[in-house]
């Protein structure tokens, strides 16, 4: 039972200074009132912003230098996408994280040649995996009748992926299809899917973007499918668990900054509301949990590397995901509570915050599928 | 009860030098082979669990022992019972005792707190006086700083200690003495000017001999039903004047710095391990023998979950301590760490130590002497104890208005 034993946790001077740079960069271009303005629109963040990180390498910090990336390593996205969180900066960052590294553990050398580096340069990739609401299914929805004996056209698919992020602006899709039984990623160029295929969601959380993706109708040839699936499709997801906790850890650091600037101006009854240890103690107990997510975040930051996902990474990951999101679900509801009648409108903040915190939550599993993967990995 | 898997090296094993692990491997057989036998108590996990005069001669003999063979003050000088090695040594021999798990070095206020502050400190003459008998624990300690009425604000101290010629006369009362009764020297934190205009100016702090008329102590029942604590009386009782550490009025300051050294080797404290850890591994070893509804406790799913929370919180605690070295980490509040730690891991072994009363079932209702407890009654012995740090040196509430106002900027109330 010492499979608790690993607590590596390092941080590169690399890594701190993107940590900074994210920061001000997520400060500066979305402030309250920029991400409020993108809260209607189409894609649900700013095209110009995203050409800057693209500019910036941000696309290329996790990518192979032969791809045309920087090498910097997966640990290395996530203090940038913590900030994006603290920020609520909408972009494809972590939909397209994900599949490039879905294509570097288990593409071919072809299927990593073309995408990369179009990633590398801003081309958006998006993982489409659920098949209904429940992320401890086996993620194979999408039937694929194999073709290719009778007229080598290849493989036909039927079927639909939900809440697939950001799929409206996505380029290519990494799909889990049931290919004879067995789980399989397949690629599937945006440009292949049939008119109405991209139906999208109305989300609780208005900074994020999801559809539901048919994918009936479409043909791929045997060689868009990912020959180390399995492999790649169990890294994945808990790469996708520790990138959304990440995020959700920068929201909680936001949503504390929030609710403690109202408890340092906010007076009812002639007294500081902060003064009050009804809303002192519940705050102080937000910022341990904070505390918590984030020493377990930058563990699994630590602990991942490039290759399989280890058993240590995989503990560091769940536990990462546990924490983090059930902390921004405790902070986002208290913020809206602790706000008073100004946190019931749709103009104070922490409305962003609790709406991101039940996206947070159902991304990637929530806490309790990954308590019940733990349960197996620590106690049996 | 024994500690998980001893058989694992310290994780810090990999950083020692050639003659780090030669050293690490003479430490580790010398406690294996002089690990004492079970004296058929139970033994005490912290220093402030003793309250017998068997628990005081087993853990008196068993520190007196450690130091003879060499491993308890040896960053200390020569010329004092100290060994005069690095630091490092005595960080590899706390980390084997700690991984052995053998009985605490008890005489904790003494190596920790009045120790190195002597050393620091401390004439010649003092330094001669003290240092050896707190290593070879002929001489125990006891602290002296909270008061009945004011137990997490020193600032209210009301003992007096009035200068009267080669004297200082003290009046008043000391609660929560560890080892009270048994302590031949108090480190003694009490008002020599009522008058003084900020009240943290008004104290001194005193080196204070308990062996003195006009001291009584009464022992404290716990809720365990053990002792181990005193209540302590001073009525009149005169101390000689260079019992005083610093000058007056710089008690406060004195008392602060005393603090800090508690933090370990590295801090200037003499060693030994303190406390005997209780982890989740302990708990699941527990869980894994218990049987409920006709299978394994730890096959039930709620029981599953429950245990794994507690993991992801230990494991947070842990990872913590790291975090908290790597500033570009701590940016956002950056004493939240440092301040909060009591509070979290008080809190966290209250918890837990109570989680595991509930799985024990029926068995969990029996007490510390009923031959049918799991291991002797540890839990439940450990779960009540545990309240002294929950309470003690600012309770877990004060803890967290602390942290509320030091650490987010909040208004006191």
């Amino acid at each position: 039972m010492t499979r608790t034993a690993n607590t590596a946790l390092s941080f590169s001077d690399e890594q701190a200074m993107l940590l900074e740079s994210a920061k001000g960069f997520c400060g500066d271009k979305s402030d309250s009132n920029a991400v409020r303005s993108l809260l209607k629109s189409e894609s649900g963040y700013n095209p110009g912003v995203w050409n800057e990180m693209v500019a910036l390498g941000w696309t290329g910090i996790a990518i192979p230098e032969q791809y045309g990336g920087f090498a910097m390593g997966l640990g290395s996205t996530v203090p940038v996408v913590e900030s994006m969180g603290r920020y609520l900066l909408g972009t494809p960052f972590i939909a397209t994280t994900l599949a490039a590294q879905a294509l570097l553990r288990g593409g071919s050398e072809a299927q990593r040649e073309k995408w990369l580096p179009a990633i590398v340069e801003g081309a958006v990739g998006s993982m489409a995996l659920l098949d209904n609401e429940d992320w401890g299914a086996k993620l194979c929805g999408v039937s694929a009748t194999d073709t290719t004996a009778i007229s080598d056209s290849g493989i036909l698919l039927t079927g639909k992926k939900l809440l697939v992020a950001d799929a409206t602006v996505a380029d290519f899709f990494v799909v889990s299809i049931n290919h004879g039984g067995n789980p399989a990623l397949a690629i599937v160029d945006a440009s292949q899917l049939g008119a109405g295929a991209i139906s999208a969601n109305t989300l609780i959380d208005e900074t994020k973007r999801a559809a539901t993706v048919d994918f009936s109708g479409v043909t791929v040839s045997p060689d868009a499918l990912l020959p180390h699936s399995e492999q790649a499709l169990k890294d994945v997801r808990l790469i996708g668990a520790l990138l959304t906790a990440a995020e959700a850890t920068g929201t909680s650091a936001a949503t504390l900054d929030c609710i403690v600037s109202y408890l340092t101006s906010r007076i009812q009854f002639g007294r500081l509301i902060g003064s009050y240890q009804s809303l002192k103690h519940p705050t102080v107990d937000i910022l341990l949990q904070m505390d918590s997510a984030r020493s377990l975040i930058y563990h699994a930051a630590t602990v991942l590397d490039e290759g399989p996902v280890s058993e240590d990474a995989e503990i560091a990951c769940r536990m990462a995901k546990a924490q983090a999101t059930e902390t921004l679900l405790f902070a986002g509801d208290r913020a809206v509570q602790f706000h008073g009648g100004m946190g019931f409108t749709y103009d104070c903040d922490a409305m962003l915050y609790i709406r991101r915190a039940q996206w947070a939550q159902h991304q990637y599993g929530d806490a309790q599928h990954h308590r019940l993967h733990l349960a197996k990995l620590l106690l049996d | 009860m024994s500690r998980n898997n001893p058989s694992q090296p310290s994780p810090n094993a990999i950083h020692d030098s050639a003659e780090q692990t030669q050293f690490r491997a003479q430490v580790a057989a010398w406690l294996e082979d002089n690990r004492p036998a079970d004296p058929g108590f139970l033994l005490p996990q912290t220093f402030m669990e003793v309250g017998s005069e068997p628990v005081l001669d087993f853990l008196r003999e068993w520190q007196h022992r450690v130091w003879s063979a060499g491993y308890l003050g040896m960053a200390w000088p020569k010329q004092y019972g100290g060994q005069g090695m690095s630091r490092d040594f005595q960080r590899i021999a706390d980390e084997e005792m700690k991984r052995l798990q053998v009985p605490i070095c008890f005489n904790v206020i003494g190596l920790g707190w009045a120790g190195p502050l002597i050393l620091d400190n401390g004439s010649d003459y003092e330094k001669e006086k003290y240092l050896k008998g707190i290593l070879n624990a002929e001489d125990i300690w006891c602290q002296g700083f909270s008061e009945p009425n004011h137990g997490s604000d020193l600032g209210s101290i009301q003992t007096r200690a009035e200068r009267d010629g080669d004297d200082y006369i003290i009046n008043g009362s000391k609660i929560w003495t560890t080892m009270g009764n048994y302590a031949k020297y108090m480190i003694l934190l009490a008002r020599t000017d009522p008058q003084a205009e900020r009240r943290y100016n008004g104290l001194s702090f005193f080196l204070a001999p308990m062996h003195t008329g006009g001291i009584t102590t009464q022992p404290i029942q716990k809720i365990t039903g053990e002792y181990g604590f005193t209540e302590t009386f001073f009525s009149d009782a005169r101390i000689p004047a260079n019992c005083i550490m610093g000058e007056e009025g710089q008690g406060w300051r004195i008392a602060m710095q005393t603090l800090q050294y508690e933090r370990g080797a590295e801090a200037g404290a003499a060693g030994g391990i303190s406390i005997l850890s209780i982890v989740m591994d302990d708990l699941i070893k527990m869980a894994a023998e218990i049987e409920r509804e006709g299978q394994p406790l730890l096959q039930d799913p709620v029981t599953r979950d429950n245990l794994v929370k507690f993991m992801i919180e230990e494991k947070a605690l842990q990872l913590a301590e790291k975090r908290s070295d790597i500033a570009a980490l701590c940016r956002d509040y950056p004493n939240s760490l440092a301040l909060s730690g009591k509070l979290r891991s008080t809190e966290f072994f209250r918890r837990m130590r109570q989680h595991a009363l509930t799985l024990q079932g029926a068995q969990g209702s029996l007490y510390v002497g009923d031959k049918d407890t799991i291991g002797g009654g540890f839990w439940q012995r450990a779960y009540l104890n545990n309240f002294s740090t929950t309470i003690g040196g600012g309770t877990s509430q004060v803890q967290a208005n602390i942290i509320g106002e030091h650490v987010l900027g909040l208004p006191k109330d």
